[in-house]
């Protein structure tokens, strides 16, 4: 059954765990929750796709989770939390697994967050519905003001200062 | 009578818990995350509140797919930290207040927030990474008991920030109409930006977060009107839980103090955010993190007020 189109559907890059994925992902959840137990562990480990049958996965949740597809995964009902923890029993860190996400080395994802993470301009939107973004790409100059005109929450007048510093004040 | 006297907003990344665990606050990493908190340390010590209710989710710890509650009030007289994988945080056991926790399930309901109670319960990193950012480590016990209430932000939709607003509201009037004289702070925790799923992962908008934390001060109502796909579109798709940090300024006054910010990326995939708020009718001045003085006769009739509007909810729903 072809999945409900939703207005979330148009982030990029995105799976939101919604209520129909939930239902869909019901036996991988659960599989990656019982991951919470060493026994558990040991015995997925000695053998994944025996272990696997208890949770009455289809075909593609089978294969994605073999093949840790962790993007497949999220699509097919997986959540973030739980899949972390598959990642775990691999014994991989988070950002390995953030890394494999985004296609992208684990030293080069380090560096991408360590100098402010991925931009949100051009990755608001698929179908470049979303105005800011589509107005962002138009030119440099005007884009705040139209960015700010379209979206009253982007109103704020501050500089944005460089990302990687902290900032604490006291007032 | 009972009172919250301030709220705390504060990410809850689950690294910081670990770079806690493993003696790793001295990294120039790291340091540069927890220097961002001595100030709020402070200010707890001088603050020192009988009770916190914080606000948090979990995350696949004590709730799988099985349940999915989304307001979640723990009653328990104490709760234990989860094992997330790597065995349970070194941290205390949380001790609750039960007899408050009581008074608040009672009160919200009735004033029309379907909670879920929840008797036997642990708590994972959502609830003690921010209890360790504001008070610090403590070997056997934490200062203060713990009222935690945890807020579906796992499967979409979450509640609706204006939801989680108008519930906190509920809270204050449910904690002000408990007699006994009691200091409460209120925590709201998760977020910043974050985006941990998917091909767009490692998603960052300080200016977003900015203006999040400055409308938190000055504009909450205007956050009240956020819809989910903005948060999930400019703030990442887990930055969503920000709408905990709704529950928390709900409980307090319109106006506030912002007696601290701090903000800084990243921490592992997420940017940090914190800010503490007093209610404003404090003596306001010089040193307001003494945070002694409460008054209020304006309070005073307020809360007999929200009183009343319980009763008169009751009194319907028993019809």
């Amino acid at each position: 059954m072809a999945r409900t189109q939703q207005d979330y559907d148009d982030i990029p890059g995105t799976f939101v765990f919604d209520a129909e994925r939930s239902r869909e992902g019901f036996g991988i959840n659960m599989f990656c929750m019982s991951l919470m137990k060493d026994d558990n562990r040991k015995a997925f480990k000695a053998n994944e796709a025996e272990y696997l049958k208890k949770f009455r996965l289809t075909p593609e949740q089978t294969e994605a989770v073999l093949k840790r597809d962790y993007n497949r995964m999220l699509e097919l009902g997986g959540n973030i939390y739980f899949t972390a923890k598959l990642g775990a029993t691999d014994g991989h860190s988070f950002q390995h697994l953030a890394a494999v996400m985004t296609g992208a080395s684990q030293q080069d994802y380090a560096a991408m967050m360590l100098g402010g993470g991925r931009s949100v301009e051009g990755n608001r939107s698929r179908s470049g519905k979303d105005k800011s973004a589509a107005k962002a790409k138009a030119g440099a100059k005007s884009a705040s003001k139209a960015a700010s005109a379209s979206k009253p929450k982007s109103k704020s007048k501050s500089k944005s200062k460089p990302k990687s510093k902290s900032s604490a004040k006291r007032k | 009578m009972a009172k919250i006297i301030a709220g705390i907003g504060s990410s809850h990344v689950p690294a910081i818990g670990a770079a806690l665990d493993n003696g790793k606050t001295e990294e120039p990493y790291w340091k540069r995350v927890f220097s961002g908190f001595e100030k709020s340390k402070e200010w707890m010590a001088k603050t020192k509140p009988d009770v916190a209710i914080v606000v948090y989710n979990d995350h696949a710890s004590a709730f799988s797919v099985e349940m999915i509650p989304t307001f979640a009030l723990g009653c328990a007289a104490e709760f234990p930290p989860a094992d997330e994988g790597w065995g349970p945080r070194p941290v205390p056991v949380v001790k609750g207040h039960p007899a408050l926790a009581a008074h608040i399930a009672q009160s919200v309901i009735l004033d029309e927030f379907d909670l879920t109670i929840v008797n036997k319960m642990e708590v994972d990193h959502g609830l003690t990474v921010p209890m360790n950012l504001l008070f610090g480590q403590p070997k056997d016990a934490w200062p203060c008991p713990v009222i935690p209430l945890a807020v579906n932000v796992v499967m979409y939709p979450p509640p609706t920030g204006h939801r989680c607003y108008m519930l906190g509201k509920a809270l204050r009037r449910a904690v002000e109409s408990y007699p006994e004289d009691l200091k409460v702070v209120i925590f709201g925790t998760g977020g910043l930006s974050h985006q941990i799923s998917g091909p767009r992962a490692g998603l960052i908008n300080s200016k977003w977060d900015k203006s999040f934390l400055d409308n938190l001060s000055k504009d909450p109502k205007k956050l009240t009107r956020i819809p989910h796909l903005e948060y999930m579109r400019e703030a990442g798709a887990e930055g969503i839980e920000m709408v905990m940090w709704l529950i928390m300024r709900g409980a307090l006054d319109d106006k506030v103090d912002e007696v601290y910010r701090f903000y800084t990326v990243p921490a592992s995939n997420t940017a940090v955010g914190h800010i503490i708020l007093e209610n404003a009718r404090k003596a306001s001045g010089t040193r307001k993190v003494a945070g002694k003085s409460r008054r209020g006769s304006a309070g005073k009739s307020r809360q007999a007020a929200a009183r009343k509007s319980i009763h008169r909810i009751a009194s319907k729903g028993k019809r």
